[in-house]
């Protein structure tokens, strides 16, 4: 099929209303605030569900054991605060009161990446993935836009186990015409001959949108959406890489382990295949609107662009 | 079961965690002979539990936040009758269910996983809040050592758990006084300070300053105990989470642990094995 880009909601108000409307019909949800529900958009779910909003003040070690525990009595915990907080200082919690007990908690805070609304390195997390992946037990999903994002959402209330699902705080290009998510598979977005781009998160749309710019520069790309970093569809890497023989990945956060690391080490035990990794090399990075970043650091639609007609 | 009667089974825990940890030739000792008393209270007279349906939804939980202490919690459950007493010298063994710090997916009747100090006290809390949110009855207890009480997370969970109406919720301080290491004192005497809170009444005036109802009790005279218990059970509308000052000697009950930092964890010679036995009034075999 063919995709058309257009405006999507963020990703954290997709959280604010799916988790809402999960829990008008299910008393188990509940969410789990550090103190940032006016901006990870969980005042949504305050504001119709007061009694299951349970706001734990600044003190995300704390909020992440007691989710576990809220688990336990088979309440679905759904967390909210920014991703730096939610994954970085409290991985410890994670790991143990979490991936090590499968609690059933869905660890969705709100502002994975760049757009964080120019806070600067401290809040600026493009680890989550690999951080998240290197944990026994847990999911890690990475959605495309917004439509993905709900039916990921939706999808992780009937998952009995830890998730965990990057959202952003801004809006972002929708590339899907309507809510749909499976578990595992890669998605094919654009079929190429000359190279196959793997991308996640929504660094999707715009890496789609980098495809149409090289397509009228005469490289004709293939183009693999992989929303889901654990569990990993090999067979779905491989296969998209050996069809062009060529692999590109690109991703707004670190090459280290994230969707870099997964397809090269898909593809050096399935299917050795030259490999390029565009994303962050070993750096922090700084404040900044939006589009600057997404231009210093070439994740706009002109600078995947240039680095694939780079690498090429 | 009357105070003797408690009084003998903590007894015969006390002897279980030696035997366990002199055949496993590891493991922590001080730690679980300070909690011994209070939790063969807890698993013989005041748990409303069910041994052979461990997972029973009405149960109250509890969860061992001071996680290195896990032998301690499995012989007082072996001899509840969760599983068999022979099973305790498989402790810290490879494919054990018992492992070094319990962990609730291998052993049904641990109701949370802990080891990493701090986060169970905050799981227990969770479970605790959830059970407020659904009207279920069910009490949860959380232990938690003095020295843990040194983790940030301790003091997060206890300024949360203040902003909710939780009488349902009980944690136990095992105030024994001693931590592993401590801190250099003098760098000339090479005295060790190893009192995890530094201050006479430390934790009484923190919990108080927190927003807990505080209670204290002898950890080792199960009238104290059960009179502690019985009093955080009963709050008489008080809605605030209870915390009880468990004032206890580490190594409790035999003479050369009593109050010696190093039996943290050090392991048990046949000698020493032969002299802890004696101390618990047991009979050593040839």
């Amino acid at each position: 099929m063919t995709y058309t880009l257009t405006p999507g909601k963020a990703l954290r108000e997709v959280f604010g209303r799916v988790v809402t409307e999960l829990a008008d019909s299910d008393p188990r949800i509940v969410v789990v605030d550090g103190d940032v529900g006016s901006s990870s958009k969980g005042d949504m779910f305050e504001k119709a569900h007061p009694e299951r909003y349970l706001q734990m003040g600044i003190a995300e070690q704390n909020m992440l054991s007691a989710a576990a525990g809220l688990a336990t009595t088979g309440l679905i915990p759904y967390i909210s605060t920014f991703t730096a907080f939610a994954v970085v200082r409290p991985l410890d919690q994670i790991r143990v009161s979490i991936a090590q007990t499968g609690a059933n908690v869905k660890i969705t805070p709100a502002y994975a990446g760049l757009f964080t609304g120019s806070t600067g390195m401290s809040h600026i997390i493009l680890d989550d993935l690999s951080l998240m992946r290197t944990l026994p037990g847990m999911v890690v999903i990475a959605p495309a836009d917004d439509m993905e994002a709900e039916a990921a959402l939706r999808w992780s209330r009937d998952y009995d186990g830890p998730v965990y699902i990057r959202l952003i705080r801004d809006a972002t290009d929708r590339l899907f015409p309507a809510p749909s998510f499976a578990l595992g598979p890669v998605i094919p977005i654009r079929e190429g001959k000359d190279v196959t781009i793997f991308s996640t998160s929504t660094q999707t749309p715009r890496t789609y949108a980098a495809t149409q710019l090289l397509a009228e520069r005469g490289i004709d790309a293939k183009l693999v959406h992989v929303p889901t970093i654990k569990p990993v569809d090999p067979d779905g890497i491989a296969n998209a890489a050996a069809a062009t023989g060529r692999a590109i990945t690109v991703e707004e956060g670190t090459i280290h382990a994230g969707l870099g690391g997964v397809v090269a080490e898909v593809l050096g035990e399935l299917h050795p295949t030259k490999l390029s990794r565009i994303g962050f090399q070993d750096i922090y990075p700084e404040s900044g609107t939006n589009a600057a970043l997404l231009d210093k650091y070439g994740l706009d639609a002109e600078g995947v662009a240039r680095q694939v007609e780079r690498l090429l | 079961m009357d105070i003797q009667a408690l009084n003998e089974t903590a007894r015969k825990v006390r002897v279980s965690i030696i035997d366990a940890v002199y055949h496993a030739k590891v493991g922590h000792l001080g730690g679980p002979l300070s909690m011994t008393d209070f939790v063969t209270a807890l698993y013989f007279n005041t748990l409303n539990i069910r041994p052979d349906e461990p997972c029973w939804p009405g149960r109250d939980r509890i969860v061992l936040s001071k996680g290195h202490s896990a032998i301690g919690l499995y012989a007082a459950m072996a001899h509840r009758g969760y599983f068999p007493l022979e099973e305790l010298r498989t402790f810290d063994a490879i494919n054990s269910r018992l492992q070094g710090h319990p962990e609730m997916t291998r052993l049904p009747g641990v109701d949370f996983s802990t080891g990493s100090l701090g986060q169970g006290i905050s799981a227990a809390f969770g479970m605790a809040l959830g059970a407020r949110l659904q009207d279920l009855s069910f009490h949860t207890w959380a232990i938690v050592g003095d020295g843990e009480c040194q983790e940030g997370q301790v003091w997060e969970c206890a300024m949360a758990a203040a902003r909710y109406e939780l009488p349902n919720f009980t944690v136990i301080v095992d105030h024994n006084k001693l931590q592993q290491f401590g801190w250099l004192k003098g760098v000339a005497d090479g005295k060790r300070l190893v009192h995890p809170p530094e201050f006479e009444g430390e934790l009484v005036a923190k919990w108080t300053a927190f927003g807990w109802r505080v209670l204290e009790m002898d950890g080792h005279d199960m009238e104290s105990i059960l009179r502690a218990f019985d009093a955080a059970l009963n709050p008489g509308g008080d809605q605030r989470p209870t915390v009880i000052i468990a004032h206890t000697v580490k190594g409790k009950g035999v003479s050369y642990m009593e109050n010696d930092y190093r039996w943290h964890s050090l392991p048990i010679t046949d000698e020493l094995f032969e002299i802890a036995m004696r101390d618990l009034g047991e009979e050593v075999a040839p």
